[in-house]
């Protein structure tokens, strides 16, 4: 058993499948990464370095921007990834402009 | 695998039950107690529905709330009706009891405050309850079509494993019951936030894309004109403890279950009948038991529950399947879990034979098997509800 999951071939992070330590390798199956944190099972790693205001692809979709510079090997989460949905505590939000054009009020599919 | 056929109930509207329950459903907060007691009276056949609305509510509240309720008493798991009504409240008992007689179920009304009071009241219901009850346990199981299915598919307290097998084994299940002619409903519309845009690609016709894209959008809208950030819900702390980082990725995660090659027929209103072969998107919130109140509202006789932290919920009327691919949940929370699937992520089960496990089982479960929630007495219900009490 590998000790992380890459899902599709487009993604820039892998899940921990195991607790990793700093200062291990892991495989990907495409890249050799090192470790760089203390990374939770379940948890993701950057597979590759991913700059402040870049996509994190997980599933071959983005998940949110990263909200700092990622370097490859670190934990990705919460404290450096940001989730473009959802965020009424923001003052500019931005939504799809697909998902924007209809009033909420016929979207009632009662 | 190509199972066919399964042992039903065939109701006299064409439906067909997984079970033969009698449903004891309270019109109003006020009458769940009496519901309750009668329900246990005759139990595992009687099965109430407490909830808390019924009165006090106003415009689509209400009219959400009367067509739960009646949604219920016509729902193909059920073989009789008794309504429990107070006698003052918003819901008409004698709708409700209506609506189960015109699917040609036996019906009878228990009113509080006309009979008397709880004793007598739930004297009454128990009488009534036997002999219902008796035609009810005699009833036979017949052949029928595994197109008549209607399977809900749901995930709780996910984790970093739903996305990568629970909900996955799930979605191939999900893409056999639509090759077999039947059809699968996926809620929880915050939770296809962020992966709106792979269902509606798969939608059958341009209008089910536009009303899935709508129904996010409006949800989205209403979770930020609170002004709050989603994340202290979506995901939940449990969520993100797991390793899930953003409602996007909880969302690609979720939308496996609703298979990889169906397509988008509709999207449905809560608990409004799902009258489409393939894959209905209902209009839920996010929180499991109102969720799958309204999934099974709307016909689904089965639901197919992933969990990756455990979560023990079901339904009264419906066998909720609860499978895990979390190995460490599946060990701490045996008596919760109906099928374990983390082999897959163990390596020491394919994904295909892991679905292939999960089919039998459903297929298992709808003949008349158990589920850990039936035997253990889960039988959550709560109706969603948009607006304040008045």
């Amino acid at each position: 058993m590998n000790a992380v999951l890459v899902i599709s071939a487009h993604d820039n992070v892998a899940t921990a499948l195991e607790p990793l330590e700093p200062g291990t390798t892991v495989h990907s199956g495409v890249v050799a990464v090192a470790v760089r944190d203390a990374i939770p099972r379940g948890h993701k790693i950057a597979l590759y370095r991913i700059p402040a205001g870049a996509a994190v692809i997980k599933y071959g979709s983005a998940i949110g921007k990263a909200s700092v510079d990622i370097e490859a090997g670190a934990h990705v989460h919460t404290h450096n990834v940001a989730s473009g949905r959802g965020r009424g505590d923001l003052a500019t939000q931005t939504v799809d402009p697909a998902v924007r054009t209809a009033e909420p009020q016929d979207a009632e599919a009662r | 695998m190509t199972r066919r056929t399964f042992p039903g109930y065939r109701r006299p509207d064409g439906a067909v039950g997984v079970r033969n329950h009698l449903l004891v459903v309270p019109t109003v907060i006020c009458s769940a107690v009496v519901a309750e007691r009668i329900a246990a009276s005759v139990a595992p056949v009687g099965a109430a529905l407490p909830h808390l609305a019924g009165c006090g509510q106003l415009g689509p509240d209400m009219a959400v709330t009367h067509d739960t309720l009646a949604a219920y008493c016509r729902h193909p798991n059920v073989g009789a009706v008794i309504v429990v009504a107070l006698g003052c409240e918003q819901v008409v008992a004698q709708r409700l009891a209506d609506e189960a007689r015109r699917h040609d179920k036996p019906a009878a009304i228990v009113a509080i405050q006309s009979e008397g009071g709880t004793v007598r009241a739930t004297e009454r219901g128990v009488a009534l309850a036997r002999e219902m009850a008796e035609t009810l346990v005699h009833a036979e199981r017949q052949d029928c079509d595994a197109s008549s299915l209607v399977v809900s598919v749901k995930c709780g307290g996910s984790d970093y494993t739903s996305g990568l097998a629970s909900n996955p084994a799930v979605g191939r299940v999900a893409d056999r019951v639509v090759d077999l002619g039947g059809s699968v409903v996926l809620g929880e519309i915050a939770e296809i936030m962020g992966a709106e845009h792979l269902l509606a690609d798969r939608a059958s016709n341009p209008g089910a894309a536009a009303q899935l894209l709508r129904v996010v959008s409006r949800v989205e809208a209403e979770a930020m004109a609170l002004g709050l950030d989603i994340r202290g819900t979506q995901p939940s702390p449990g969520n993100i403890r797991g390793g899930l980082t953003t409602i996007e990725e909880k969302s690609l995660g979720a939308t496996h279950k609703a298979g990889e090659r169906t397509r988008l027929e509709e999207v449905v209103g809560y608990a409004a009948p799902i009258r489409r072969k393939g894959l209905t998107v209902m209009d839920t919130p996010g929180l499991d038991v109102e969720s799958v109140t309204g999934m099974v509202g709307g016909g689904a006789q089965v639901v197919l529950f992933t969990t990756g932290l455990g979560t023990p919920t079901g339904n009264p009327i419906a066998p909720v399947i609860k499978i895990t691919g979390n190995a460490r949940t599946a060990a701490s929370m045996a008596d919760n879990i109906d099928v374990d699937v983390s082999g897959v992520l163990s390596e020491s089960e394919t994904l295909d034979a892991a679905a292939d496990r999960l089919f039998d089982t459903v297929v298992a479960v709808c003949s008349g098997r158990e589920t850990a929630a039936e035997r253990l007495g889960h039988r959550e219900c709560a109706i969603y509800r948009r607006n304040p009490t008045i």
